[in-house]
């Protein structure tokens, strides 16, 4: 009973004593006090993004609070599955800037008439990180497991997320993909791979990247397929896991897009530009991705080390031509494959 | 006497596996770093805006649910209608249907692509929310008060209205007398359920932290997608709290019942 | 949740409808049920039936579909049966025993109904899950699914039964045990048949409960689909992953299953009270 009124006084008190912070909030875990000094018109931009870049966030938005353009901007933030999110900001949920894992979950937006159609003319193609796929295992690597051609041995499970509402599921099989198909030439070799992986070796079905890093975490399988940001993210946290980028992998690469229906277009665009800057493009190299700055790149290339052989989605003919064959529901043939094993 | 402490122990030891010991764990958990650890972590600004979230929602329910619920029972209890038991069946149906289901219902009706053609901003927005929570708790001041009302009978009512009371006068100084301690009882399920939903939430709501996170999103959400296992501990345990003090309000207001 | 029969009151002249709500309160109360309830769950129907009666079934036929609709099916039922013996022991144990604290324990009982699904599900994870300092590693397993589900059902037995067992009479009981019958014997013969409806209708509410739950099984049931994946979970994956229509006819077929039971339930306990 006491503990109960006790409660009761915590809730009561923790609202009516800081429920002014409310409509301000960061809502990251993190405060940033520095960025609300009161006067001023202040601006709160509403950022939706795929599932695991929060990390980064945590460190950028703090960073560009403290630019002229920045001071006072606050941030509502939402992260989830990349093609869960862009189904939402379709379906209407407000938002100023979207943060995807994949380009399709934006030119769905474009479609839509909510993101404009120039949106990845700049310099780096609306592009301000990335990362590459990567190979986490426990920790010690028990069952050896350093390459695609490792994740076919029997008894391997392998851990990555449902591709119909995951970005980063299609990322880790794009990787395999590009290897066995030789970047999509003999596009049958890399489907059969897939099939014996998706068909053998994937159980499980997250619904994101950060999912799958959870089920992961909690004792599932043997092997996940994960951002190389994502893995670094586990073991900073001190989780029994680590990573191997195999020797051929993939380049990631996450957009980021202002929409149109914005209130705040120009904040949120000086946002958007502030990632680009060295600074905000040191704040993701420390983050974990890999920025696209060659500077800043040049800087934390102990960090990122390249491997022997990266493919690119455009090695593959671009995101129209890969997500139709591949991934579009019902037709691509990594789809049918995914719904002839899982459905 | 020996059969009587087996089945005792039996009924003992499956409530602690179950329910007592898992509890228990999770205020261990929460408190293990000390009582300023589980403040911090519960007056973040997304915890707040997620505690001040969920309470606006149930302060837009509750009235909603009195008031339409009253209205609901009132014409259940006294009225007398063909469609009657179409009626009777359709205020039960929210017992039976999946809160998953519930937020499907709500996008396919009020959705972009919904019957309504997202005529209104519901989805992923506030009224969303409300609506999510109205469903699912729309069975609770009914079935609580439609009995009473049953039992009190219309005598009372009759004579007053003989004597010349107004049919207002009539609902406030005798009818809602009668059934108040029903109404506190659909109330506080009512408030328990709101602030416990997360099925239907999970589906209509945006989940953006400040803005459209409630407490149970927030559990999730911290649990999933921010790594934060303490953190979802910690909400978890407010919410925890909030349902002990619905408990004990259950408690209290059996007893008048039973008085 | 079963209505009871109760005798209609004497037809009235519309002035007595002193407490009653009229003509509009009636039509308020339709508009309001229709608006929230009904027609939502309408538009669940119609998206349902989109691609015909042959969508349909392809929709709810889809192996892993199935699969949720099978396993949610028989884990509820599986837990309806455990409520059914659980709660009757629970409730015999708080009607008929006496220890200190045992109204404590009788408050324990509805805490389920009190606590949010989400905290069952990460207060059970937290003690069985991969972390569990008892060395219980139940995550993602079937045997985690009927746990959470035992959990937020377990009061629906137990509060059924209570009042009913508290009115059973002991007098029958107690010439039976002078009669040389065992307590099981008694228990079997006298308590029991007096027990069924109540005990009908709480397994039925359970399943019910039981076969719609989400938030209880999410975190710690895995979602592994064709092992652990529950229609709920299956449908909100639908709906995440842009396939309304195929969650949509999921959902009717789940409302399907658990209003059939209902149904089910309600008609033996009527012919029990008739007979």
């Amino acid at each position: 009973m006491a503990l109960a009124a006790t409660f009761l006084a915590l809730v009561v008190s923790a609202c009516g004593g800081a429920s002014d912070e409310v409509g301000s909030s960061n809502s990251s875990e993190s405060t940033n006090a520095a960025a609300t000094d009161g006067g001023g018109a202040e601006v709160k931009l509403s950022l939706v993004a795929y599932a695991v870049p929060k990390v980064g966030f945590d460190l950028v938005i703090p960073a560009f609070n403290q630019t002229p353009e920045g001071k006072g901007v606050t941030f509502s933030q939402s992260y989830g599955a990349s093609g869960d999110q862009s189904r939402k900001v379709e379906s209407g949920l407000p938002t100023d800037i979207v943060n995807f894992s994949v380009e399709p979950d934006v030119t769905r937006l474009v479609k839509s008439g909510q993101v404009d159609e120039d949106w990845n003319q700049g310099e780096h193609k609306g592009i301000p990180f990335g990362s590459v796929v990567t190979i986490v295992t426990r920790k010690g690597n028990p069952k050896g497991i350093k390459t695609w051609d490792d994740l076919l041995k029997d008894g391997v499970e392998v851990v990555t997320p449902n591709p119909f509402s995951s970005g980063s599921a299609k990322w880790n099989l794009l990787a395999p993909y590009a290897e066995k198909s030789n970047g999509g030439q003999d596009p049958k070799a890399g489907l059969d791979y897939l099939s014996k992986l998706i068909g053998d070796h994937i159980k499980v079905q997250p619904k994101s990247g950060r999912e799958a890093t959870e089920t992961f975490l909690q004792g599932t399988g043997d092997v996940l397929l994960s951002y190389e940001n994502e893995a670094l993210f586990a073991e900073r946290n001190g989780e029994e896991v680590e990573h191997t980028n195999p020797p051929v992998t993939f380049k990631i690469e996450n957009p980021v897009a202002v929409l149109n229906t914005s209130k705040n277009k120009e904040k949120a665009q000086a946002f958007v530009d502030f990632l680009y800057t060295p600074e905000g493009q040191e704040k993701w190299a420390e983050a974990g991705f890999r920025p696209v700055d060659p500077d800043v790149a040049a800087k934390h290339a102990a960090d990122f080390p390249e491997p022997e052989k990266l493919w690119t989605i455009d090695d593959l003919g671009g995101w129209g031509k890969v997500n139709d064959e591949l991934f579009e529901p019902e037709t691509g043939s990594v789809a049918k494959i995914y719904d002839e094993a899982t459905s | 006497m020996s059969t009587r402490i087996a089945l005792r122990s039996v009924a003992l030891t499956y409530l602690g596996v179950l329910v007592v010991v898992p509890l228990a764990m999770i205020f261990y958990r929460t408190f293990e770093d000390g009582f300023v650890a589980f403040f911090e972590s519960v007056t973040t600004p997304a915890a707040i805006s997620a505690i001040s979230l969920s309470l606006t929602i149930v302060a837009i329910v509750v009235p909603l649910n009195v008031v339409f619920g009253l209205v609901t029972a009132l014409a259940l209890a006294r009225g007398n209608f063909p469609g009657k038991g179409l009626l009777q069946a359709v205020v039960d149906l929210p017992f039976a249907v999946s809160p998953v289901i519930v937020g499907v219902a709500l996008i396919l009706f009020w959705g972009n692509d919904g019957w309504l053609g997202g005529a209104f901003p519901v989805i992923f927005s506030l009224p969303g929310m409300v609506l999510a929570t109205v469903f699912v708790t729309l069975p609770f001041v009914v079935r609580e008060v439609e009995p009473v009302l049953r039992e009190i009978g219309t005598e009372q009512e009759e004579a007053a209205s003989t004597l010349g009371a107004s049919r207002w006068q009539t609902f406030w100084r005798i009818t809602l007398p009668a059934i108040r301690v029903g109404v506190g009882y659909g109330v506080v399920l009512t408030v328990a359920r709101s602030l416990g939903e997360f099925g239907a939430l999970t589906v209509v709501a945006g989940g953006v932290a400040g803005e459209s996170q409630t407490l149970t999103l927030l559990v999730h959400a911290r649990y999933i997608d921010d790594h934060n296992t303490f953190g979802a501990y910690s909400a978890a345990t407010v919410l925890m709290g909030l349902a002990l003090v619905t408990l004990v309000l259950m408690t209290l207001l059996e007893r008048r019942r039973e008085a | 949740m079963a209505s009871l029969a109760v005798p209609k009151p004497p037809a009235r002249t519309r002035r007595s409808l002193g407490g009653g709500v009229g003509p509009i309160g009636l039509g308020v109360a339709t508009l309001w049920l229709s608006l929230i309830v009904l027609l939502p769950l309408a538009a669940v129907l119609t998206k349902s039936l989109e691609g015909g009666l042959g969508g349909f079934w392809d929709a709810i036929s889809a192996p892993s579909a199935r699969y949720a609709l099978l396993l949610t099916t028989a884990i509820s039922a599986l837990v309806a049966l455990i409520n059914v013996v659980t709660g009757t022991l629970i409730a015999w144990v708080l009607v008929r025993d006496d220890f200190r604290g045992k109204s404590l324990v009788n408050a324990i009982i509805d805490l389920p109904f009190a606590l949010p699904t989400i905290v069952a599900s990460i207060v059970l994870l937290s003690l069985y899950g991969p972390r569990s300092p008892v060395g219980i590693h139940l995550y993602a397993t079937k045997p985690a699914v009927i746990l959470a589900l035992a959990f937020v059902t377990l009061p629906f037995v137990v509060r059924s039964v209570q009042p009913v067992l508290m009115e059973v009479d002991r007098e029958a009981e107690q010439a039976a045990a002078s009669l040389g019958a065992s307590g099981w014997t008694t228990f079997r013969r006298i308590i029991l048949p007096a027990l069924y409806p109540a005990l009908l209708g709480g397994a039925g509410l359970a399943f019910a409960r039981a076969i719609g739950e989400f938030g209880s099984v999410v975190l710690i049931g895995g979602g592994i689909p064709r092992d652990t994946e529950v229609a709920s979970q299956y449908i909100a994956k639908q709906i995440e992953t842009d396939r309304p229509a195929s969650a949509a006819a999921v959902s009717v077929a789940l409302l399907l299953i658990s209003f059939a039971v209902l149904f089910a339930i309600r008609w033996f306990t009527k012919r029990k009270d008739v007979g």
